[in-house]
């Protein structure tokens, strides 16, 4: 790799750490994700939605492929993309809880990914004008695979919500259901303040904003309510998450921690 | 090496690169497809050759690469530099007209304009040439594909994805 790697990260230990749980989180989220949506190959609803499903969940784990990667040579401790992924523990994942929450039904999974789509449209968007150029990089070439994705979703959201009395009811529990943990998306921490404050990330408070509106304008057009903000009681990018992940670690782990360190 | 010597090189390597095919679509060469970003020389006297994945996941990155090394090293520049390109992103726009004649001939409807947006244009049936098509699904067979039909002749096609 030849790309040059953020010049005041280097210099700047805190700073570096507080980048690396950064990444983690960016890395996290998708990884998580993605490995939620592989659970769907060859159960979907219809072979279009498997192999839509299928795609989006190779963007994601190739995004969080390129972050880890990033975060690995940040930490400088030796361990790399491969480490991090399969021989962390649940409270080192610092994905976002949303990310982490089983799939359910087809409803919800469309939902799920609708709000997180949403939300990494709004934030690749800042990231591709990081002072941090790897991340720039790396976030705007995911902000085009983003924005098939949310067409996806959103597509469906509407055709869900719009639908049938049944897909309607299904679609509401699943945002009524879900909405609990947006508030953890745009919940600034010193992580997410150093960030911005560094010029590595946008502040929050603008893109949660553009977020609002956008998934607004997507309810309105499905004909779905939005549900009240509540104040949350979710960590998952601090390290504290529900008890989902775990099971999901087991089964995404299972092979490198029963034959550490075996190859193809 | 003197100047002329070194642009002998390149223009030979970029050549030899134009050999390499895309695992998913052998029908394109790499330079087809517009990952190759550049073949030059550096102060240090050895070629580099820059290579851009298409998505971010896509499986055929890593085939890629080390097909790209094989046939350098086959080729006797084991001492190029192989470097991966991430910024600017990659998009369809960079696949060349050959690399989109010999799409349409092997039955995949060649990208619009990326600029233009998905699904602004008509997409022409690579069959029977009617632009009476219709998408099925946005996502196909591999990352860079998305599913049509064609109303006139009724046959599924692929089309690549404006990205």
């Amino acid at each position: 790799m030849s790309t040059p790697a953020a010049v005041p990260a280097r210099r700047d230990r805190a700073l570096n750490d507080a980048l690396f749980r950064y990444l983690l989180r960016l890395a996290d989220t998708s990884l998580v994700l993605g490995q939620r949506l592989g659970e769907w190959i060859g159960h979907a609803p219809a072979l279009e939605e498997d192999l839509g499903l299928a795609n989006l969940a190779l963007d994601l784990i190739g995004q969080a492929r390129l972050l880890l990667t990033y975060a690995a040579e940040i930490e400088g401790q030796g361990r790399d993309e491969d480490a991090l992924a399969y021989l962390r523990d649940a409270p080192e994942f610092l994905n976002l809880t949303l990310a982490e929450q089983p799939n359910g039904d087809f409803a919800h999974t469309i939902v799920r990914q609708w709000l997180i789509d949403a939300w990494q449209l709004e934030l690749y968007e800042g990231l591709a004008g990081s002072a941090d150029t790897r991340l720039a990089a790396i976030a705007a070439k995911a902000l085009k695979e983003t924005r098939y994705h949310y067409r996806f979703s959103s597509g469906w959201l509407v055709r869900l919500g719009d639908g049938t009395a049944e897909s309607r009811a299904r679609a509401q529990q699943a945002v009524d259901s879900l909405w609990r943990f947006t508030e953890e998306l745009f919940t600034a921490d010193e992580i997410d303040q150093r960030m911005a404050a560094a010029g590595i990330a946008p502040p929050l408070g603008a893109a949660a904003e553009r977020f609002g509106a956008r998934v607004a304008e997507d309810l309105t057009q499905a004909t779905l309510t939005r549900p009240p903000q509540q104040p949350h009681p979710w960590h998952g990018k601090r390290g504290v998450h529900t008890e989902h992940l775990g099971h999901l670690l087991a089964e995404m782990q299972h092979l490198q921690r029963t034959y550490p360190g075996v190859r193809w | 090496m003197s100047a002329a010597e070194l642009s002998v090189a390149e223009r030979e390597v970029w050549r030899l690169l134009a050999t390499v095919p895309d695992p998913e679509i052998p029908v394109l060469s790499i330079v087809d497809l517009g990952i190759v970003r550049y073949v030059r020389s550096a102060g240090d006297g050895r070629l580099h050759v820059g290579i851009t994945p298409t998505y971010s996941g896509c499986p055929a990155t890593a085939a890629i690469r080390s097909a790209t090394r094989a046939a350098l090293d086959d080729a006797g520049h084991r001492d190029a530099l192989l470097e991966e390109v991430l910024s600017p992103p990659w998009t369809s726009d960079w696949v060349t007209p050959a690399g989109r004649a010999k799409l349409e001939a092997f039955g995949i409807a060649p990208p619009a304009a990326a600029a233009a947006g998905p699904a602004s244009q008509p997409v022409r049936c690579p069959r029977c040439g009617s632009l009476s098509t219709e998408r099925i699904s946005e996502f196909g067979s591999t990352p860079c594909k998305a599913h049509y039909v064609c109303s006139a002749c009724r046959e599924p096609f692929d089309h690549f994805k404006c990205i």
